[in-house]
């Protein structure tokens, strides 16, 4: 029989995880049952948790801050070691002392999205009316209500107006739904490698991810922690699928080739003889490490259903009308998950609004996740656009009072 | 390939010693009534942005060349990356008070088109572009039977991005043709000077290494 080599399982067990999702190591706003958050699916959420993180001083006139909103499978640890992974923050090459979102200037804050598992209320917290794992029994939750919950955090923190919201991907979307949502709370906007509107191909793709996650005998209809078994396999799969979509096929290319991993020659058998087999497997079994299958649909769903447009009217421009908010919208060349098209769509419709927008869009083959990586050109603008915002904003040199 | 890189310095728009400025600038800074709103399209590196944003003046760009944009976003300006072709129809009617086209007209696939976006967008549009009148133009295919490359156009025929050269008399006609009103005119010389404005329209298309041309809807050209 033709030797098969499936995904291994995951070597830490998911209980720093599982711990991580209701008792994080960052802190946490707690919004009580007189706080409700209301949901776009009609559901009234209550009570629950914003877990973030937060990086500089805020000043004395509280106009230094910026939101940083994570993409998909990221958290709130931008720059600091991951209390899971143990690896260090995941965009510490933008955010730093004197990076462009430079911690010395800007008081950085970003929390784990509403849905997700790092702290935040989400399908993998414990439901406080049953004292168990919410599961399948957590409500769908949309991109406006990531933002809306990130408003009650920026409230709770007593900031009135953030001086920018920066993301990249989902977090591009949830910056631009901030603009559209309290264009008087954000001076300024940097859109990321994202669009306003999920692709019939990225829904497509998320679907594939669910679906793997779903054939996993062990996703138990989703009450796996009840269950003590965790869809490792199906989630590892998923993870796979998605990380192609992050990549280009040149930077697939310049990394593995059709080069073997640690053999000569072909075992012919199902094994992982290419590095690129290898290099996904690694990602796949990585990935479930740190994350919740079940915070991965809803997620990916809150994705799915973004389209700024369709709440006004299909109009996109509407959903900027009299934006004071200055607007700065980056794509990559080679990312075709995000490509440069939908991000021009966007700067169409702010500039129909007259907004005050700019426009790049960065030569590199390294795809999607160029946005996470080191880009020089990126760094530029991105440090350019806070810069000249900061200069209208008032912002001293020195940032900090 | 950046646009106003391969056109320029011209002698005519190198920068003035005194003011740090290209005189073609400093003449189109001066027909923006101060605290409007302006779109520059094809802004290059963005230099007449500043200079209008430095007189308080809203301005926003548009600019084929993705190093242009990047130096424009990096200066803190509000560039988009975009084609004057393809992309001015997106822009909505009576968006700005004033749409300038600074030595771009030429590179234009369609500058019939591009015209008439420029006031459907702008009340008012100012143009400027090399004149294919000038005396050094004609002398060089008249003598030389060769097209003509000077200092301001040193691209040879075959890889320059200047596509359709047009002289001032042509611009003229071309105005009058969509019934776009003349509001102002000059012409400046080989060094940024203007012609002086009592002499005849042969002498200014003769004269003029470059033109510029404030303009509105409707009417006749003079």
């Amino acid at each position: 029989m033709t030797k098969v080599q499936s995904i291994k399982g995951t070597s830490i067990q998911s209980e720093d995880r599982a711990h991580e999702a209701d008792h994080p190591s960052s802190p946490v706003a707690k919004f009580g049952m007189d706080q409700p958050l209301k949901l776009d699916c009609g559901i009234d959420l209550a009570s629950f948790q914003i877990a973030y993180q937060t990086y500089g001083e805020l000043n004395a006139e509280r106009s230094n801050a910026i939101l940083v909103c994570h993409a998909l499978t990221g958290d709130q640890h931008v720059n600091n070691v991951h209390p899971v992974t143990g690896k260090s923050g995941w965009w510490e090459t933008m955010v730093g002392p004197g990076r462009p979102l430079d911690t010395s200037r800007y008081f950085i804050i970003c929390s784990n999205v509403l849905g997700g598992c790092m702290g935040s209320t989400g399908p993998a917290s414990l439901n406080p009316a049953t004292g168990k794992v919410w599961g399948l029994d957590f409500p769908i939750i949309t991109i406006p209500d990531m933002v809306r919950a990130q408003a009650m955090l920026i409230d709770r923190l007593g900031i009135e107006t953030l001086f920018a919201v920066v993301g990249g991907s989902m977090g591009g979307m949830q910056a631009v739904q901030w603009a559209a949502a309290y264009p008087e709370r954000v001076f300024s906007t940097l859109a990321i490698a994202c669009s306003t509107r999920h692709s019939a191909q990225n829904i497509a793709f998320h679907e594939l991810g669910r679906q793997a996650v779903m054939a996993d005998p062990d996703w138990r209809s989703g009450g796996y922690v009840d269950q003590g078994t965790h869809p490792h396999r199906g989630l590892a799969v998923a993870r796979m699928a998605a990380h192609i979509t992050y990549l280009s096929d040149a930077a697939l290319h310049r990394k593995f080739g059709r080069r073997m991993q640690d053999r000569e020659l072909p075992t012919f058998s199902f094994d992982a003889d290419f590095q690129v087999e290898s290099y996904l497997r690694y990602q796949g079994s990585s990935f479930v490490e740190r994350f919740d299958a079940n915070s991965y649909l809803y997620l990916t769903r809150a994705m799915d259903y973004f389209d700024i447009a369709a709440d006004h009217d299909g109009v996109l421009a509407e959903a900027f009308r009299d934006v004071k908010t200055r607007f700065c919208v980056v794509s990559f060349t080679s990312d075709w998950l995000f490509p440069t098209s939908e991000a021009r769509a966007l700067v169409h419709a702010l500039n129909a609004s007259s907004a005050r927008v700019s426009f790049a869009e960065i030569e590199t083959d390294r795809g999607h996740d160029a946005f996470l990586l080191d880009v020089p050109e990126f760094f530029d603008i991105s440090r350019a656009f806070l810069q000249s915002a900061g200069k209208a904003r008032g912002l001293g040199d020195v940032g900090v009072a | 390939m950046a646009l106003q890189e391969q056109t320029l310095p011209l002698p005519g728009v190198a920068p003035q010693a005194s003011t740090g400025h290209r005189p073609d600038h400093l003449l189109v800074a001066e027909m923006v009534q101060p605290g409007s709103r302006v779109l520059d399209v094809g802004c290059g590196d963005g230099d007449l942005l500043q200079l209008l944003e430095s007189r308080g003046i809203d301005g926003r760009g548009i600019e084929l060349s993705r190093e242009g944009v990047n130096h424009c976003v990096a200066k803190g300006l509000a560039v988009v990356q975009g084609d004057a072709d393809t992309d001015l129809v997106n822009y909505p009617d009576d968006a700005f008070d004033y749409v300038i086209l600074s030595q771009t007209l030429q590179a234009t696939r369609q500058p019939k088109a591009v015209l008439e976006n420029l006031l459907r967008i702008g009340h008012r549009a100012i143009v400027s572009f090399p004149n294919f009148g000038f005396w050094k133009m004609r002398l060089q295919l008249l003598v030389g039977g060769h097209m003509p490359r000077t200092e301001n156009l040193p691209a040879t025929w075959y890889d320059s991005p200047n596509i359709h050269f047009c002289t001032i008399k042509d611009f003229v006609q071309l105005c009058d043709e969509i019934h776009v009103k003349m509001e102002r005119a000059v012409a400046l010389d080989l060094y940024g000077r203007p012609v002086p404005l009592n002499l005849p329209w042969w002498v200014w298309n003769m004269f003029g290494e470059q033109g510029v041309f404030l303009l509105s809807r409707g009417g006749k050209g003079r």
